[in-house]
């Protein structure tokens, strides 16, 4: 009974703060509830007992991911969002087409009789048994990601750096007589 | 004890309010936040999964995604930097040219 208490409280706070990202037309509002719907996974995970992932969760997701949105955000000035409307037909099709679909899948998961039930903390998911798993059969992939990240990392600085700063590398940050030409004809700001 | 399919609805409902985002936001930076939202819909229906057969591979599978999507999160937010630095809009409705 508790257990079922905790998932609903938690899955409450999920679909609402999912549902409040669409709903919300300015972004950083949108951020602050994707980290609620985060944030509220982690608990999930917790009642699974995941307490590896759950952690993970909010380090890195709820943490270090939406972090780097917050910044852009902050750094873009972005505003409240422009609203178009979309096609009368798409929602005339598309609205019946997703109710259906969503109570057959519905109505598919609940009524399956070999669907099990998920007792509290099934996982024996301590950190010492996943980082033996990691280390050896999953050794290659964890090699590979390593490199990824790294890719990504070079990739994100050459993409955001400026294109003067790619094509100049050795003027990338200007002299004192240079910066005092740009500010004078106002090239340095954008 | 609930049920499995719980989480898989739960999984499933996370997983829809992304690709509705995705379809009906014009800020090209929430558009990105729906796709790490459908992202979480599937760890956690992979998590479930796991909890329910007691594999552990399950966990170092949300783990790899964790990294891929960190790794998506640096990259595309630093294309929308780019974008914005050449059209000074976030809308992508003005984004529709591939060359300015």
């Amino acid at each position: 009974m508790l257990h079922l208490i905790l998932f609903l409280f938690f899955g409450t706070i999920c679909v609402a703060g999912a549902i409040n990202l669409l709903a919300q037309s300015h972004p950083i509002n949108s951020a602050l509830s994707l980290i609620a719907v985060m944030a509220s996974l982690a608990g999930e995970y917790l009642l699974l007992g995941a307490e590896f992932v759950a952690a993970v969760q909010v380090i890195v997701y709820a943490g270090a991911i939406m972090v780097l949105f917050v910044i852009t955000i902050m750094l873009l000035n972005a505003g409240k969002e422009e609203r178009t409307k979309g096609s009368r037909i798409a929602i005339l099709i598309g609205v019946p087409g997703v109710v259906i679909g969503g109570v057959l899948v519905a109505w598919t998961l609940l009524h399956r009789p070999d669907m099990q039930t998920v007792p509290i903390g099934a996982l024996k998911g301590d950190p010492s048994a996943i980082a033996r798993l990691l280390f050896h059969q999953f050794l290659l992939p964890f090699e590979v990601t390593s490199v990824l990240i790294l890719i990504a990392i070079m990739g994100a600085v050459v993409l955001a750096s400026r294109p003067e700063a790619i094509a100049r590398p050795h003027h990338s940050t200007p002299g004192p007589q240079e910066t005092r030409k740009l500010v004078a004809t106002g090239k340095d700001r954008r | 004890m609930i049920p499995l399919s719980y989480y898989l609805l739960l999984s499933g409902i996370l997983f829809a309010c992304g690709v509705l985002g995705f379809l009906i936001k014009r800020n090209i930076i929430t558009i990105f936040m729906s796709i790490e939202l459908m992202l979480n819909g599937v760890n956690l229906s992979f998590v479930a999964f796991a909890a329910q057969w007691h594999a552990l591979s399950g966990q170092v599978f949300v783990f790899f995604v964790m990294v891929v999507a960190a790794a998506e999160a640096a990259v595309g937010l630093a294309i929308i930097i780019a974008v914005y630095r050449t059209r000074e809009t976030l809308n992508v409705d003005r984004v529709n040219l591939l060359k300015l």
